[in-house]
């Protein structure tokens, strides 16, 4: 890695350092290292922080936080009904994600990912949600789903039907929150498990053919567990991509009808920063940091418990 | 080909059209939608429309606060972009090169941004920004957004930097090459597939980013193009057909961006495959 400098033994502390100043060693730490660490810290660490000690206050963000309340905006938190639908509402985009996403993304990989032409069209295809904003997805499915003006009016007019708002159903509206986010994000998974798939060896494919195997069982027993480290981080992907759906909801449904579509981030700046309870919201923000750490922990325990060394 | 293959190809194909149908419908009705009358919008979500109007897009374009949207959100992505290169290459070239007292735990602390959502922190970061006294200026986005992108930066670029031959750095030091110097003068002209990997993420997600310039942008002279979409969103509630161009003129440049940066974004997904 670095260059080790074997200096004679007798050097003194003051040699070292004044070799250390000459090759820029020392010059190099000191003027490449700081503004990293001075951005990250103001920016990054030192906000996490102050999120852990606003949360024991009633504040409204102007003046200094003074009227601490100990724990109450935590039971405030836990005791409100919107916030269990907003958690249960981010448990639903894991499950979604984890039972129709990954399951998607994977079986499109294996279609498509050998280099030939057509798949690389059907690959762009399919990562094209991807890359546009959230905001952007949100707004095109709201048209979509708009029951006078978009797709669904069509269809109801063509059917002779009354509209139908399933935005506005609190029934519908998060299966249709759900759709978008399937849509948006399962490209991605996909190229994640295109780029494993791409490096099983073609040698092993093909002796398993040879043993007679049949196409699924090269599927479930070869390529499957070989590409076992892909699906953990796309796995891991999807969980902590949960934790922070925002943008597609606002254009959506804005967290409604009657709150029912709030997902933890969307009930913090909800309910913590349009009304300036900065203390309410950073306890949100609290345990959002807490949820991630511990998914992140118990993750990598389970995960990653059998391979023997990574 | 036998029968049996000849099916599964075929079921094959079946299956990829109708997953493509699902992706391209919306993004397809959407670039037609400008296209089309209010009245036929109603009616015709899907189809091609029966005359291409020219208006709706039209008129987008000729709104100079799209164009001002477009360039706030241009300065502020480049400059994230900037930034994000010169200061995480140059944490990350310390981390490769030299070795010293602390620098592993410096480093995981460098990495901690990897661990938790941007919005953990998103209202002690509206407060600083607004006691430091750049709310509602490019900084207010700029600063943060960096600073949350470094983590992944550094992690890349390391792996990249300790990749390079070190037979090169032992040959420049011998000439009297410090660190510093090596940094500038071999490092990052070496590392040009990396920065653009890198460069391209930061840019994309600068460029879609939502949440952080809602909180901490006010007038919309700020105003990056998705908040400026959601504002005309609002503004233009019943007229779909010019919300769908405004869409479709901010999504189309992404696509051709992406065609274009393609291979440095798939190589960027695939390297933190690798890494996890």
């Amino acid at each position: 890695m670095s260059i080790t400098q074997q200096g004679p033994a007798s050097e003194t502390l003051v040699e070292r350092l004044r070799r250390g100043l000459t090759n820029g060693r020392f010059a190099a730490i000191m003027l490449l290292l700081p503004p990293a660490l001075i951005l990250f810290s103001l920016f990054v660490i030192v906000p996490l922080g102050e999120s852990g000690w606003y949360a024991f206050f009633d504040w409204n963000g102007y003046g200094e936080p003074v009227d601490m309340v100990g724990l109450q905006n935590f039971e405030r938190l836990f005791g409100h009904s919107v916030f269990h639908q907003a958690v249960g509402n981010t448990v639903k985009i894991v499950v979604v994600s984890l039972v129709i996403q990954m399951p998607l993304a994977l079986g499109l990989a294996l279609l498509i990912y050998r280099k030939t032409p057509t798949n690389a069209a059907f690959r762009l295809i399919f990562f094209l949600p991807y890359i546009l904003a959230e905001i952007a997805a949100g707004l095109i499915w709201s048209f979509i789903f708009d029951g006078n003006y978009g797709v669904s009016a069509s269809v109801t007019q063509a059917m002779g039907t009354e509209p139908y708002f399933l935005l506005a159903d609190r029934d519908w509206a998060f299966v249709a929150i759900m759709t978008v986010i399937v849509w948006k994000y399962f490209g991605f998974h996909m190229m994640i498990y295109i780029a494993a798939l791409q490096g099983v060896p073609d040698d092993l494919l093909e002796a398993a053919r040879i043993e007679g195997a049949k196409p699924l069982d090269i599927v479930k027993h070869v390529q499957i567990p070989l590409i076992k480290p892909a699906i953990l981080v796309s796995a891991f992907f999807a969980i902590i991509g949960a934790l922070q759906v925002f943008d597609v909801i606002i254009p959506l449904t804005n967290g409604g009808p009657s709150n029912s579509t709030h997902t933890i981030v969307t009930y913090l700046y909800t309910f913590g920063l349009t009304r300036l309870k900065i203390g309410f919201g950073s306890a949100v923000g609290v345990v959002l940091f807490l949820s991630a750490v511990l998914i992140a922990v118990f993750y990598q325990r389970i995960a990653f418990k059998k391979e023997p060394q990574s | 080909m036998n029968q049996v293959q000849f099916f599964r190809q075929l079921a094959r194909i079946a299956i990829l059209c109708v997953v493509s149908a699902f992706v391209l419908g919306p993004l397809v009705a959407t670039v037609l939608g400008g296209f089309k009358s209010s009245a036929e919008i109603r009616t015709n979500a899907i189809g091609l429309p029966e005359t291409w109007q020219l208006e709706h897009y039209a008129s987008i374009v000729s709104s100079p606060e799209f164009w001002r949207y477009l360039f706030n959100s241009l300065v502020i992505s480049l400059s994230c972009v900037f930034l994000t290169l010169l200061v995480g290459a140059a944490a990350a070239y310390v981390f490769a090169q030299i070795r010293f007292f602390g620098s592993r735990m410096l480093f995981s602390y460098l990495l901690l941004g990897l661990m938790f959502p941007f919005a953990t922190a998103i209202l002690p970061l509206f407060i600083k920004v607004r006691d430091i006294g750049i709310l509602d200026t490019y900084w207010a986005v700029i600063l943060p957004q960096t600073a949350f992108g470094l983590s992944l930066a550094i992690l890349l670029f390391r792996t990249f930097f300790q990749q390079l031959p070190k037979e090169l750095f032992e040959a420049a030091y011998v000439d009297g090459c410090g660190y510093v110097r090596f940094f500038w003068r071999f490092t990052l002209p070496l590392s040009t597939p990396i920065l653009a990997t890198v460069g391209t993420f930061v840019f994309v997600q600068s460029w879609n980013n939502f949440l952080l310039p809602l909180v901490v942008l006010n007038s919309r002279e700020a105003f990056t193009w998705p908040l400026g979409m959601m504002q005309f969103r609002g503004e233009y509630l019943t007229d779909w057909n010019l919300v769908l161009a405004f869409v479709t003129l901010t999504i189309l440049p992404a696509i051709l961006f992406f065609l274009a940066a393609q291979k440095y974004i798939v190589a960027g997904l695939t390297g933190g495959a690798v890494k996890g």
